[in-house]
């Protein structure tokens, strides 16, 4: 690198373009936060949505699946899961249910997490809510 | 090795090769199950296994950065360091801590453990790459804390070189937004939002701080090039780092639910993300050119040359690959990300830490500036084993990934995720034979540490 170029310029580049660019960052933050009520629905996250939220965190379900496209790719999508199931919740309730506990030979199974009708219920209201989150579109098609 | 305390991190190197390998096994347990998708079920599905397997990379990174400081900030700040003991305390504490939380993931169910470590009151848990109890986040706070703490006195007390001040930057943010993890709101979208506080701050960010401070350490001692070219340099590096980085966050706000502008504003910037990655290939290979010296330590340098290259394919090239938003619309989510995860994890951060055990590891085992040249070698067999493996590994989830959106996501009849799944599978047993060749490539590299011979003294 060129003698003209010192390590003190190279230092205030660094401190100064990292300032700025978080300074940025955070007022687009803020600036999120503030659209955010719009996109996301949040007066439609009942107890029962929020009681689903934590069994699924609970049963580590990201372990598996993709939730908007983020978490493990082993299992299917299921930020649309909902409209994949024909927007009916009990098809994700009766599937959840009937998984087999000793699992499927040879083949990817979810584990039976022996549920209650009530957790169930919360964990598919859970999945109605986030089904309806703008998310740009995204994932392209219903398959997820 | 100048200074007597710096001999507490062969304790977290060694801490953090033990995790390296539970990590590779576990890795090949989840390969296997890709394949054959009821192997150790239901003991050890597949959502266990990553956790472990996740957990322990990052545990084991963490160990190794630890480590690396231990030993560099004595060297650098030209000090013993203001408490070997509490660096010992804290190796236990975080060791153990570690430990019974891997041991939770694997003998009772996720569930149980969240109950047992009482989740309903600070509910953190289960989310991806933070599924630890809400106690063991905060004993990694604790850890963290003194940690700071010793290096922070040991660096104020002493010489302040940029080496070491830029890793005390790096340190801090690690641990500033490592609190991120201990918020999680009802709301998914404002969960996402901040978890990416965390989880790209710190691998798109503040550890790209600890990466380059250790990278211009190692080749400050090893080609003997004057510091102050290098420290300039490594300035740039972490400008560039930042200045693309910060905003760069934005290529994870596309789909989440945030406002359009994301597309944008990350696109820009995450493109612009391989050119710190890119500087850091010129600039190690321009350092070992204009050397000064020839250091007796060949597989030290080749570890930080590797480094900078595969950092620079894994986290810049195959970071490129998906980052634009009208690409990510459709890899989202697939075996790409899982690909570029891959080889960025090794090129960059399992890379730099090994690079850092393999200059200071003879100094610490035996006093002499290298290993025998037949340790040398069997080491540099070791690197490139698993490099190569983790290049094919890549490339095979890569194929996977390309064909996976051919066939789930795009065409006029796209398949169901499992039918897909079951469509690029040869892929997958690829991936799976390719991961047996890492395991051996790190057996060969832990051999290297057994196979004796006389250490080599420093070059006339």
């Amino acid at each position: 690198m060129s003698d003209k170029f010192t390590k003190s310029m190279a230092r205030n580049i660094f401190i100064g373009g990292s300032l700025f660019f978080f300074l940025l960052f955070l007022g687009l933050t803020f600036d999120t936060m503030s659209s955010l009520p719009k996109r996301d629905h949040r007066e439609n996250i009942t107890p029962q949505v929020a009681s689903g939220k934590m069994l699924w965190e609970e049963n580590n379900c990201i372990g598996c699946h993709t939730l908007l496209g983020e978490g493990a790719y082993f299992a299917p999508e299921l930020g649309n899961v909902y409209k994949r199931f024909g927007e009916n919740k009990e098809v994700i309730k009766a599937f959840i249910k009937s998984r087999p506990v000793t699992g499927i030979p040879g083949r990817r199974s979810m584990p039976q997490f022996n549920l209650t009708d009530q957790q169930l219920d919360d964990l598919a209201e859970f999945l109605k809510w986030t089904s309806e989150i703008d998310t740009n579109n995204w994932p392209p098609n219903i398959q997820g | 090795m100048k200074y007597k305390s710096q001999a507490v991190a062969k304790l977290y190197f060694i801490a953090a090769l033990v995790l390296f390998a539970a990590q590779v096994i576990f890795g090949l347990i989840m390969a296997y199950q890709y394949v054959v998708g009821d192997f150790l079920f239901p003991e050890i599905p597949f959502n266990v296994a990553r956790m472990v397997h996740t957990n322990t990379l990052i545990v084991w990174l963490l160990f190794g950065f630890m480590g690396a400081a231990y030993y560099l900030v004595p060297e650098e700040s030209e000090r013993e360091l203001y408490s070997p003991l509490l660096a010992k305390v804290l190796f236990w504490v975080f060791l153990v801590a570690a430990g019974l939380t891997v041991a939770g993931y694997l003998l009772v169910p996720y569930a149980q453990l969240a109950e047992l470590t009482m989740n309903e009151l600070w509910p953190t848990m289960g989310r991806e790459f933070l599924e630890q109890p809400t106690i063991t986040k905060l004993g990694i706070v604790v850890v963290a804390l003194g940690f700071l703490f010793n290096i922070g006195m040991t660096i104020l007390t002493g010489r302040k070189t940029v080496v070491n001040v830029v890793m005390l930057t790096g340190l801090l943010g690690l641990a500033v937004f490592f609190l991120f993890s201990l918020y999680n709101p009802a709301n998914l979208v404002l969960d996402k939002y901040w978890w990416w506080w965390t989880v790209h701050l710190w691998v798109e960010g503040t550890w790209e701080l600890i990466l380059g401070s250790i990278l211009a350490f190692v080749l400050i001692k090893t080609t003997g090039v004057d510091r102050e070219v290098i420290e300039k340099w490594l300035y740039v590096i972490i400008a560039m780092a930042l200045i693309t980085g910060i905003l760069g966050t934005g290529h994870h706000y596309y789909w989440i639910g945030t406002p359009e502008y994301w597309q944008l504003v990350g696109s820009v910037f995450s493109a612009m993300e391989p050119i710190p990655f890119f500087m850091m290939t010129v600039f190690a290979f321009n350092m070992v050119n204009q050397r000064r010296k020839d250091h007796p330590n060949k597989a030290a340098v080749l570890w930080a040359l590797g480094c900078a290259v595969m950092a620079f394919l894994g986290a810049g090239v195959w970071g490129f690959l998906h980052t634009l938003a009208p690409v990510n619309y459709y890899t989202h989510g697939t075996q790409i990300t899982a690909a570029h995860g891959h080889m960025a994890f090794y090129g960059a951060y399992a890379m730099i830490v090994l690079a850092m055990i393999s200059y200071s590891m003879p100094f610490m085992t035996h006093g002499k500036p290298a290993n025998s040249n037949k340790a040398q070698i069997i080491e540099m067999w070791g690197f490139w084993l698993m490099t190569v493996s983790i290049v094919f590994i890549t490339l095979f989830l890569t194929g996977a990934g390309i064909l996976q959106v051919w066939l789930q996501r795009m065409g006029t009849n796209p398949e169901s995720f499992m039918a897909a799944q079951d469509s690029i599978s040869i892929f997958y047993w690829l991936r799976f034979a390719t991961g047996w060749v890492f395991l051996a490539g790190l057996l060969v590299y832990f051999y290297s540490f057994f196979a004796g011979g006389e250490p080599k003294e420093e070059n006339a």
